[in-house]
């Protein structure tokens, strides 16, 4: 380490003969421990950034920080080292990382990115761990001290026992403690194990399971018992985990195939080209991003609303001059409305590209929300789960207590009927394909949030869709949701055994089975409408 | 009368060159565009016709080739295996393509390869794919698994210390090929078997929460984990996504990919996947003067500040140019003699190397293994000390083993079985049979 050090020294000294004393800046002991590092071969970068970090320097912070995220580069011509402030596109905005100056654009011919690798990077976490274990907010260091874990080496030891000394918040303590244990369960410590006994942590597993490995047969087998215990624990948890899975999987069943359970389930209507709604749905969203840029969020919000009513136009217009005319003739409506969303589909790819456009995820819907630390739900699941929720709540709303409810289920009933009792039926059809459409279109919304947006996202839940509204019994949106969640959890229960090719395969042939000896569904319908 | 005769052996000269113009001009060089731009596969081939086009129109503003311009004749097999043949017949029995540049899947190259070799065409195929194959009649400028595969994980075992796999892949024949190869690999090296995960995925999933979390329960056995992924398109997306949400960092487990490139990455917010890896031959961000030049050239092209080139595009750039240098060579387009010729030809790359056609008709790349940047480039962090040469014939799968090609005089066999000194079927044949 004082070798490493005067080692520096000297290259300071160094760099300060051999540079011009131009300006003030150029004493700057930063600029030479930059240099220092981005000249370093691989062998010496640990040095290199041991070095930045025991200069006590206020601004190593950001500096290591740019380094972990490729963003220091050196200019080719002066040598001198640059922050990449936006390193997108041919031109790579720069600032000064000793003044923190903007400094303008520069070609990226003219840089010469300082190089980094995964094993620094490792380091580099750790230790800016260290430094933020300093922060004031205890969520700050509590994080930190979390990303520690598995991080700790000999260097770090006597720092983060220092730490523990001062520190009074129970939850940073206890990672700061379990942090230290894995590291000492890997030297051979007996004690540390038991630290270790009841962490769901996976760093604290792995630490435990090489110990169980070891030579020593008293820490082996201590490093066993605690592993037992553990694994007790985290059946539950993957129990609860499995079940999330299929209920998170269930409700994008749910929200593809609800829009279908009313323009097939109520109306009859065989439509193909209900992917490609869904579709629409999502390129709306990508739209709103584009028209704001900088918030994906309030996008994403305001593509809701803007996602139902793209949606439900194409619904309307693919009403009114296909449909109608087809009306009773199911082998027809099939096949015209495959027509459409083949060229639904090119339209996407000749007017606005080929390639899947990339939707933001905003940061409120990105990460997961943590149990503990064997279960966590993913956000952007969790958001999809209740929105799909909110969205059947809506429809059996609509379909129970208004106006348009009543009078959809009437014509759907009985269409003389409901026409001799002054019900427009043919505005009726085009409401309900209208809302089914719309609907098709918030499920494109939410799934931009899960998958690609892009030209196939609509083939790729057409079947699916439809296999759930059978599954469900036809015209019932109860069927819908309860077939929805039930086969999404079958396929995620089947899939850690079966692979997820076999599980689906196997809840393909499930389904026929089942249509086999209940041709209705689960939720047949009953009375006069099942015959109508 | 000296005079006279100047001016006569000048207008006979004027009038020969003329007709020699007008000869060029009517029979230009046809090459042949089978890359599908609709369909699932449009959102990788289409850039690839545009970069042959691209690269069709610099070749004609240097004055095209033997003083003959280059004509592109586009068609659209629609991501429709079989649509592919009918496409490959239709350019080389009615258009009378000189050569043809096209294909991404395997099972639409096996679908192609009967018709190249019964109607002896030439096709530049420009994919990594999973080897065990050498035609006559194909080029393939992509990497062998030799050039992808081995290569990084040899990376992870000697440079990250990976002692535990998941091998995770879409379920078709490259990455179920490639897993074969790596298993037995990794068998050879001496991983147990409980040490391997094998995974497969069909197309487009979705929906990767149980396999992610798989994964990680897989990484926590003490060892250190590496996920090497074949999977394939845009399920990546997806896939990226539930590895970020579930918190698992390039740090913990790396996944190493074979089929992410930059246009991926284009469709994908890439900060919680800065670190991870991919093996290609060919980076967009890699620093070189001739790469810069062709990213200019393509943004140029396409009029899209944004456009991001790819690794099958410099195959593409590679095959073009040693084409055409085999033409040069040959003196004609001869497919006959194009074929002879082209074996040995040496072209720049665009990572600052150079690319030989071996005679097994594959040709000589660099690895280099990249990190996945937070602006959707790579930054390499490794690469092969000297060039590696594509392998037909894979040394890790019982049946190969023995196996070369070699398409020079005298043995001129894609199939030749070095144990019994016999040249099996041609590779046309073989994908005939198994349909």
């Amino acid at each position: 380490m004082s070798i490493c050090r005067s080692l520096t020294l000297l290259l300071i000294a160094l760099v300060c003969l051999l540079s011009l004393p131009a300006t003030a800046q150029e004493d700057d002991p930063g600029k030479a421990l930059l240099i220092n590092l981005a000249d370093a071969p691989a062998s010496k970068v640990e040095e290199a950034v041991n070095a930045i970090v025991s200069s006590g320097d206020e601004r190593a912070r950001g500096w290591l920080e740019a380094y972990g995220n490729n963003r220091l580069s050196r200019v080719k011509d002066t040598g001198q080292v640059v922050l990449v402030l936006n390193n997108r596109g041919r031109d790579w905005e720069i600032a000064d990382p000793l003044t923190g100056e903007n400094m303008g654009e520069m070609s990226r011919r003219e840089l010469d990115r300082v190089a980094i690798n995964n094993r620094i990077r490792g380091q580099l976490e750790g230790i800016l761990a260290m430094l933020d274990l300093n922060a004031k907010d205890p969520d700050v260091r509590e994080a930190s001290a979390q990303d520690m874990m598995g991080k700790v080496d000999a260097s770090l030891v006597a720092p983060l026992e220092a730490r523990l000394e001062q520190e009074e918040n129970a939850a940073v303590r206890n990672r700061i403690e379990e942090a230290l244990a894995i590291y000492r369960v890997g030297e051979g410590n007996l004690e540390a194990v038991d630290v270790l006994a009841g962490s769901l942590h996976p760093r604290a597993r792995a630490a435990l399971n090489e110990a169980a490995r070891s030579d020593n047969q008293e820490l082996a087998a201590s490093a066993t018992k605690a592993l037992e215990s553990i694994e007790q624990k985290l059946k539950l948890n993957r129990a609860a985990e499995t079940l999330y899975f299929g209920l998170s999987l269930g409700s994008v069943l749910v929200l593809a195939a609800i829009g279908l359970a009313i323009t097939f389930g109520v109306m009859g209507v065989i439509n193909m080209a209900h992917g490609e709604l869904i579709m629409l749905g999502a390129y709306t969203t990508w739209g709103m991003q584009q028209l704001f840029p900088g918030q994906p969020g309030l996008a994403l919000i305001l593509s809701i609303p803007a996602g139902f009513m793209v949606a439900a136009t194409a619904g309307i217009i693919i009403e009114r001059s296909v449909i109608q005319y087809l009306k009773g003739r199911p082998l027809e409506t099939l096949l015209a409305t495959f027509g459409i969303s083949l060229i639904l589909q090119q339209l996407v790819r000749t007017v606005i590209s080929p390639q899947n456009r990339t939707v933001v995820t905003p940061d409120w819907m990105s990460g997961s929300l943590v149990i503990n630390d064997a279960l966590s739900l993913t956000l952007n699941r969790l958001y999809v789960l209740a929105f799909a929720l909110i969205v059947f709540a809506g429809l059996m709303l609509i379909m129970r207590k208004t106006r348009l409810g009543l009078e959809v289920r009437a014509v759907t009933q009985n269409r003389a009927m409901a026409r001799s009792m002054g019900i427009r039926a043919t505005r009726v059809d085009i409401m309900t394909f209208a809302l089914g459409s719309g609907v098709a279109g918030l499920a494109g919304v939410a799934l931009s949030q899960l998958t690609n947006v892009g030209p196939n996202l609509g083939q790729n839940y057409i079947i699916d869709s439809f296999m759930v509204v059978v599954f469900g019994g036809v015209g019932n949106l109860w069927g819908t949701l309860i077939a929805g969640l039930s086969l999404g959890t079958i396929n995620q229960l089947l899939e850690p055994w079966a692979g997820a090719v076999l599980a689906k395969i196997i809840v393909l042939v499930f389904i026929i089975l089942f249509i086999q000896k209940r041709p209705k569904g689960l939720f047949p319908q009953k009375g006069r409408a099942a015959e109508g | 009368m000296s005079l006279k005769k100047h001016v006569k052996l000048g207008l006979s000269a004027l009038a020969l060159s003329i007709s020699f113009n007008s000869v060029a001009a009517e029979d230009p060089i046809k090459v042949g565009i089978l890359h599908s731009l609709s369909g699932t596969m449009a959102i990788s081939e289409t850039v690839l016709k545009d970069t042959v086009e691209m690269l069709i129109e610099q070749q004609n503003a240097k004055g095209g080739v033997l003083g003959r311009q280059m004509e592109a004749v586009v068609v659209d097999p629609a991501s429709n295996w079989p649509l592919f043949a009918e496409k490959a017949r239709e350019l080389l029995a009615q258009e009378k393509v000189d050569v043809i540049f096209g294909n991404w899947t395997s099972v639409s190259r096996k679908s192609v390869l009967p018709v190249v070799e019964e109607l002896n065409g030439l096709l530049f195929y420009p994919v990594q794919y999973e080897g065990e194959e050498s035609s006559e009649n194909v080029f393939y400028t992509g990497a062998a698994p030799n050039q992808q595969a081995i290569p990084a994980v040899n990376y992870l075992m000697n440079e990250i210390g990976v002692e535990r796999w998941v091998l995770a892949g879409t379920d078709y024949v490259y990455p179920r090929t490639t897993n074969k190869i790596l298993e037995t690999y990794l068998m050879d090296m001496g991983v147990a078997k409980e040490d391997i995960m094998i995974n497969y995925t069909p197309f487009g999933h979705s929906d990767w929460q149980n396999i992610v979390s798989d994964i990680k329960r897989f990484g926590s056995a003490g060892k250190k984990t590496a996920v090497v992924s074949t999977i394939n398109g845009d399920a990546n997306v997806p896939f990226y996504r539930e590895l970020g949400n579930q918190g698992i960092a390039a740090s913990d487990i790396p996944v190493v990919a074979f089929s992410v490139g930059e246009q991926e990455l284009s469709g994908i917010d890439t900060a919680p996947l800065v670190g991870h890896l991919a093996a290609w031959n060919y980076f967009m961000s890699v620093d070189n003067d001739a790469n810069y030049d062709f990213i200019d050239q393509w943004i140029e092209h396409t009029g899209n500040e944004q456009a991001v080139t790819n690794d099958p595009m410099e195959a593409h750039y590679i095959g073009f140019n040693m084409y055409v240098e085999a033409v040069k060579k040959a003196g004609t387009t001869d497919v006959d003699a194009v074929k002879d010729a082209i074996i040995g030809v040496t072209v720049p790359n665009l990572t600052g190397g150079y690319a030989a056609m071996m005679p097994n008709h594959h040709i000589t790349k660099p690895v280099l293994i990249g990190e996945i940047q937070d602006n959707g480039q790579f930054s390499v962090v490794w690469e092969t000390p000297s060039l590696v040469a594509g392998d037909a014939w894979s040394d890790y799968l019982p049946g190969s083993r023995d196996m070369i090609a070699d398409w020079r005089k005298p043995m001129f066999c894609g199939t030749f079985n070095t144990a019994t000194g016999t040249c099996g079927a041609s590779a046309g044949e073989m994908a005939a049979a198994d349909e």
